[in-house]
């Protein structure tokens, strides 16, 4: 028995020495800054997650005292588990959210903030709006207008149109009611809408019963560059390329550069950046380390990206 | 001799019923493009259906095909753009890489068959499993985004997709010889025999000295080498490969497998309920795109209840049948 408890002692004495020495060679970190993102599922996300690695190798080597912990979550319930080992394990400072969905993160995310992390929401809002501390967003309903707007000018305030829509979900919505409020009064017709999911193969399948069903189309507003890809091949397919053009969403290189190349068919490419994620870690950063004030909200406008422009947002080494 | 079985036209009855559907919602239906359309379309699910038959006929399971296609598509892509550097006829590329894909299809079939036999897994958790493997593998090697194909390979390939024989799209072809194929494997080999006693019942196919695990293996062999062909067609559509291809694919294939009237637990299949089957789920769709009628949420609703429906006619003929 007493052999017993002299051997545990000594083990105790072992545990505790070999963390001390753990411990001192670990850096000591100043700061640490968590950063959770959907994982890459479909080509914008898969940008995100490439800008978001880019940005942390940059700064983490550009700041030595600064340690990144990037997790990526294939749905809500797993994002939410995260940011508890995000709190617990890493004991971050700040945090940099794009969540999953607004309303299932909303109180996650009020739990980090009460512990007394700065918190960055990227792109989609908390349904309570008080707990971020700094909002990095695109303007989804912005780039429905500018869609609208150019397609408005391009027809002469008249024609007939098709959308393929994403997904049933707040963004969908905001582009898709942005858009409508910028055709109300034209004579432009909607002759259906559908959703395509974002990704190319439904894009496919959905143009080409479009162009079953509809003798003509002046303009197509895909939304999403994942979209536009299968629509521009299904109108190849269907030959009718000269009839109608179309107006995707994102900034996805391929689309650039035809844009580049002047394509008629893919005239023009409104800007939705996954490099937002960029902006958010860079900022937050810098209100780590500088305690600079950052504060409020920072809108990133959503530009037409046009033949003449399409250089600057061409990037041929993202995977987006 | 033609015995006309009233539970084996079940599913044609649904697909009448369902093509009556689309002719009644919108004209433009019937227009020869869009027939073509939703033949080529239905092709890809249809040929997987066609390999999921084998695998369910044995009593077994596969959740892995869709990943499986969008791993073997990314690999397809990555080795034509690489061998572009090297062989100038884009044609050799081509076929070398049409091998490279069966090669795959039947390795992945013959890894998902040993871990079902001799490791003796189920085969809901191994499939699950290799499902995981596959999608992140792809997503892995698309960096999260979007593998593409060469466009000067493209330009070639895609005839293969869109390009047609006597007005009949190429993939509709394959899809039917294919079909027709595994038609005579099933019900007029011995292969087939064993492949319904094995999943009948597998003691009694082994007592009766059937190499079970050797039959199961081969169910998923044929399983693989459909995923790969079905990829073979996929590729020059769009001519890329992400994370996001063939999603859902497995649960489409199992769903046009027990439309078509093969049993789910087994020892009993039917290659051309089957092709009814995939038909039927590719028409829902053109259907629901070609009106108005449905609000888009509402979609999912109506695939639902059209696919529960043609199960309930095909079961109400089984009924009729049997008294």
């Amino acid at each position: 028995m007493e052999h017993r408890v002299k051997l545990s002692a000594r083990l105790e004495q072992i545990f505790v020495f070999g963390f001390l020495v753990w411990a001192l060679q670990m850096p000591s970190f100043a700061q640490t800054l968590g950063v959770s993102v959907p994982a890459a599922t479909h080509g914008w996300t898969g940008g995100l997650n490439f800008h978001a690695e880019e940005t942390k190798d940059r700064l983490e080597n550009q700041y030595p005292e600064l340690k990144i912990v990037l997790v990526t979550a294939s749905n809500a319930s797993e994002q939410a588990n995260d940011l508890e080992d995000l709190l617990t394990i890493h004991q971050i400072d700040a945090l940099v959210i794009l969540p999953f969905e607004s309303a299932a993160l909303t109180g996650p995310v009020r739990n980090v903030e009460r512990s007394g992390v700065f918190v960055t929401v990227v792109d989609r809002g908390l349904t309570d709006p008080s707990i971020h501390d700094f909002y990095v967003a695109g303007n989804n309903s912005e780039m429905g207008r500018v869609s609208a707007n150019y397609i408005k000018s391009r027809l002469d305030q008249d024609g007939k149109i098709v959308i393929l829509r994403g997904m049933p979900t707040v963004i969908d919505e905001q582009r898709f009611d942005g858009f409508m409020s910028s055709i109300v009064d034209t004579g432009i017709e909607v002759l259906d809408s559908q959703y395509a999911n974002w990704n190319r193969d439904d894009g496919f399948t959905v143009m080409q019963d479009f162009l079953s069903r509809f003798p003509k189309i002046d303009a197509v507003w895909a939304q999403d560059d994942d979209i536009a890809i299968g629509v521009i091949q299904a109108i190849r397919q269907a030959r009718r390329q000269d009839e109608m053009f179309v107006v995707g969403g994102g900034g996805m290189k391929d689309i650039i550069q035809r844009v580049k190349r002047g394509d008629k068919l893919t005239p023009v490419d409104v800007l939705y950046p996954p490099a937002m994620i960029s902006t958010a870690m860079e900022l937050t950063t810098i209100k780590l380390l500088a305690d600079a004030p950052i504060e409020g909200e920072y809108i990133l406008s959503s530009p037409l990206i046009t033949e003449q422009n399409a250089d600057d947002y061409y990037f041929p080494d993202s995977p987006f | 001799m033609l015995i006309l079985n009233l539970k084996s036209t079940g599913p044609f009855i649904a697909l009448c019923l369902v093509f009556l559907l689309g002719v009644f919602v919108n004209e433009a239906f019937l227009s020869s493009g869009n027939l073509a359309n939703i033949l080529a379309r239905s092709s890809f699910i249809g040929i997987v259906a066609v390999g999921a038959t084998f695998v369910i006929t044995a009593g077994g399971i596969d959740l892995s095909v869709g990943s499986m296609a969008a791993f073997i598509s990314g690999c397809m892509i990555l080795l034509m753009n690489a061998l572009h550097q090297s062989i100038n006829s884009i044609s050799i590329i081509i076929c070398i890489a049409v091998f490279a894909s069966i090669a795959m299809g039947l390795l992945a079939g013959l890894i998902n068959g040993l871990l079902t036999t001799k490791a003796r897994i189920e085969a809901f958790i191994v499939t699950l499993g290799t499902m995981g493997i596959y999608r992140s593998l792809v997503t892995f090697m698309a960096d999260g985004g979007t593998l593409s194909l060469s466009f000067t390979i493209n330009d070639v390939y895609s005839s293969v997709y869109y390009g047609d024989f006597l007005g009949i799209p190429y993939p509709v072809w394959v899809f039917f010889s294919l079909a027709g194929l595994a038609f005579v494997l099933m019900n007029k080999t011995i292969f087939g025999r064993h492949l319904f006693a094995v999943g009948s019942s597998e003691k009694v196919a082994l007592y009766s000295a059937i190499d079970t695990e050797k039959i199961k293996i081969f169910a998923f062999m044929i399983q693989g080498f459909c995923v790969s062909i079905a990829t073979i067609i996929y590729v020059p559509r769009l001519g890329s490969a992400s994370g996001q291809t063939g999603v859902l694919w497995e649960l489409e294939a199992i769903a046009a497998v027990i439309i078509g009237g093969t049993a789910l637990k087994g020892g009993y299949g039917r290659v051309w309920g089957t092709v009814a089957g995939a038909l039927i789920l590719t028409l829902i769709g053109n259907i629901l795109n070609l009106t108005d009628m449905v609000s888009n949420y509402l979609n999912g609703a109506v695939q639902g209840l059209i696919v529960i429906a043609a199960v309930v006619i095909q079961q109400r003929n089984g009924v009729q049948a049997k008294s």
